[in-house]
């Protein structure tokens, strides 16, 4: 991002139009008490070469080369070079809104293709420009279905992320939007008697996560049926955006919310992400967030116009279907980057390997540790559950520059000891061998840890 | 322009027109010219129940969404199809074009309508701001 100064010389002349001597005559209708009168406290200003230096310090203080088993609705997928190189074009880094669409067929072609491939790949029939990420895209599809319905209250699956759940949880109670929870079972999918105890009429949608925050495939036809049957209607929320390489998109939902950051979106310390919402063409005044739509100009030449807007923010305000008035357009881009360089065949591939590094790991791991939730098919997540606490696995772990799984007690502390692993086409079958092998050590340990100290006993009652 | 005396207005600009227990509502000619291109009309099912200055519906065109205020209450009994398909008709001719037909709950809110002449008083009022 280049960074144009002006000289003493430009700052004399602009100071000199409009009649004053310095920078600081222009705060003079401040009043002396509440003028600073000293520098502020900050360092010293840096040479370019004190600069680059700093920050190449700064970094090298990070972890590098590390293998991480993390996942949790932000994965580690690789991204084609290529990503980088387009997206850095001054016509779409700086490129503005395409309010005037005139002088922005580029991005709203480019805006345009990214809903389309949405739509292929979730087998909706219309796809928005892109939201914030997964969790407010989620939030804005349920508020979606209370003003479609005219109902208010909200049943939400436990195996919803939990920190989607948060996220919903603070538009709810602000909004006067009761949520009830409903659990799942011991194979890791939503509760379907929890559910229809949890529905009433005033219930406006059914909110789950497929696959879920454990990595697993709910039954969403069943889960459908159950809504559907109520008149409530049906958001899925997708956190792993290359599960539709391989896993049939949820067709009988109403209304999709995903996270498309796992198509080339780097992880970024958590962002910026990409959600977007996929829908019926007949919900389309609802859907919030902004909208390309091809058509044909004054000599029938085809062009693409941002559409709908009447419905946003800055004109309808208060009635408006959000109070979000933007996109991550350069965000989205990179997706469509990537859902391109992959392309269909591609993109199965990806998911066909995703799956099989994770299905190998379970099974290692299967060996020294518990998996729970085997009963229903998984994507590239899974749980474990070991004798230790995981907190401790990591900490060894670490010394062998690996990341371990998430330890859920903080969420789920029924579930104990347990952590979700997440492995993408980036983990190596040694890296999971690794882990394995030290999830082995570790239950040895405690398994002779707690021989020593029954012998201990035994030891104490022949000494009495 | 002259409105139909044949009906009764709202300072929302919809119009009501009576034929013994049943009403049929529209948008007037000024409300049509202020909105532009109408590209959408959001009207609610056979059977709904209306209740006067609530809103109903909704008019787009392609600057803005604009709410449809209930002149009476009732229950509607016939929503008009072309609206659908040809909701520019509205635009061309606002008064011949009817959105809602309803059955009255209560005619006796009508008597808090504006007449023609009334209305057109209102809205040279507001034009002229």
């Amino acid at each position: 991002m280049r960074y144009l100064p002006k000289s003493p010389a430009d700052r004399e002349a602009m100071l000199k139009a409009i009649g004053l001597r310095s920078v600081d005559d222009l705060f003079a209708p401040i009043p002396a008490e509440y003028r600073l009168t000293r520098d502020l406290n900050i360092p010293r200003q840096m040479a370019e070469s004190e600069i680059v230096d700093f920050f190449r310090q700064r970094s090298r203080e990070n972890g590098e080369g590390y293998t991480s088993f993390l996942g949790a609705g932000a994965y580690a997928h690789y991204r084609p070079v290529i990503i980088d190189s387009l997206i850095s074009r001054g016509e779409f880094l700086t490129a503005y809104t395409p309010y005037q669409a005139e002088i922005s067929q580029g991005t709203l072609q480019s805006i345009f293709e990214f809903q389309t491939m949405i739509c292929e790949l979730t087998g909706m029939e219309v796809a928005n420009a892109s939201m914030y990420d997964g969790s407010t895209a989620a939030a804005e599809a349920v508020m979606m279905a209370v003003r479609l319905t005219g109902r208010r209250s909200v049943v939400v699956a436990r195996s919803l992320h939990p920190e989607y759940r948060e996220v919903l949880a603070t538009y709810a109670t602000h909004q006067g939007m009761p949520l009830s929870v409903a659990g799942f079972n011991d194979d890791g999918r939503l509760n379907l008697k929890e559910l229809e105890k949890a529905i009433t009429p005033e219930t406006a949608c059914v909110l789950v996560q497929s696959p879920n925050f454990f990595g697993t495939i709910e039954d969403v036809a069943a889960v459908a049926e159950i809504a559907h049957r109520h008149g409530a209607m049906l958001v899925v929320s997708i956190a792993e955006a290359v599960s539709l390489g391989i896993v049939e998109p949820p067709r009988e939902a109403d209304v999709i919310a995903m996270e498309a950051q796992s198509f080339g979106v780097p992880l970024g310390f958590g962002g910026p992400y990409c959600g977007v919402i996929a829908t019926r063409e007949k919900y389309v005044r609802q859907m919030p967030g902004r909208l390309v739509g091809q058509t044909v100009d004054k000599q029938g030449r085809r062009g693409f116009v941002l559409t709908l807007a009447t419905r946003e923010q800055h004109i309808r305000r208060e009635k408006a279907t959000s109070n979000i008035c933007t996109n991550q357009a350069l965000v989205a881009l990179m997706v469509n980057i990537f859902m391109t360089v992959y392309g269909k065949v591609g993109l199965k591939e990806l998911a066909k390997q995703n799956l099989a590094k994770t299905a190998y790991a379970a099974a290692q791991f299967a060996k020294h540790g518990k998996i729970l939730f085997s009963g229903a098919p998984r994507f590239n997540e899974f749980v474990v559950q070991t004798s230790e606490d995981p907190g401790a696995i990591n900490s060894r772990l670490l010394g062998h520059k690996m990341v371990g799984g998430l330890p859920l007690k903080k969420f789920y502390p029924e579930l104990g000891n347990a952590a979700l692993w997440c492995c993408t086409e980036l983990t190596t079958r040694s890296a999971i061998d690794t882990a394995a092998g030290l999830i082995a050590e570790s239950e040895r340990s405690m398994r002779s840890s707690s021989v020593a100290s029954s012998k201990e006993e035994d030891v104490e009652e022949v000494a009495r | 322009m002259p409105y139909p005396t044949d009906r009764k207005y709202t300072k929302e600009h919809e119009w009501i027109q009576v034929n013994g227990n049943s009403a049929t509502i529209g948008i007037t000619d000024y409300a049509q010219q202020s909105l532009g291109d109408i590209v959408f009309v959001e009207t609610p099912k056979v059977g709904a129940e209306l209740t006067a200055g609530k809103t109903f519906g909704t008019v787009e065109s392609v600057k803005a969404v604009s709410d449809l205020f209930a002149p009476a209450s009732g229950t509607v009994t016939e929503v008009n199809a072309d609206l659908a398909t040809s909701p520019e008709k509205v635009n061309t001719d606002a008064h011949g074009s009817w959105m809602v037909k309803l059955t009255l709950k209560n005619p006796g809110e009508l008597d808090g309508l504006l007449s023609a002449a009334d209305y057109e008083k209102f809205v040279a009022e507001e034009a002229g701001h």
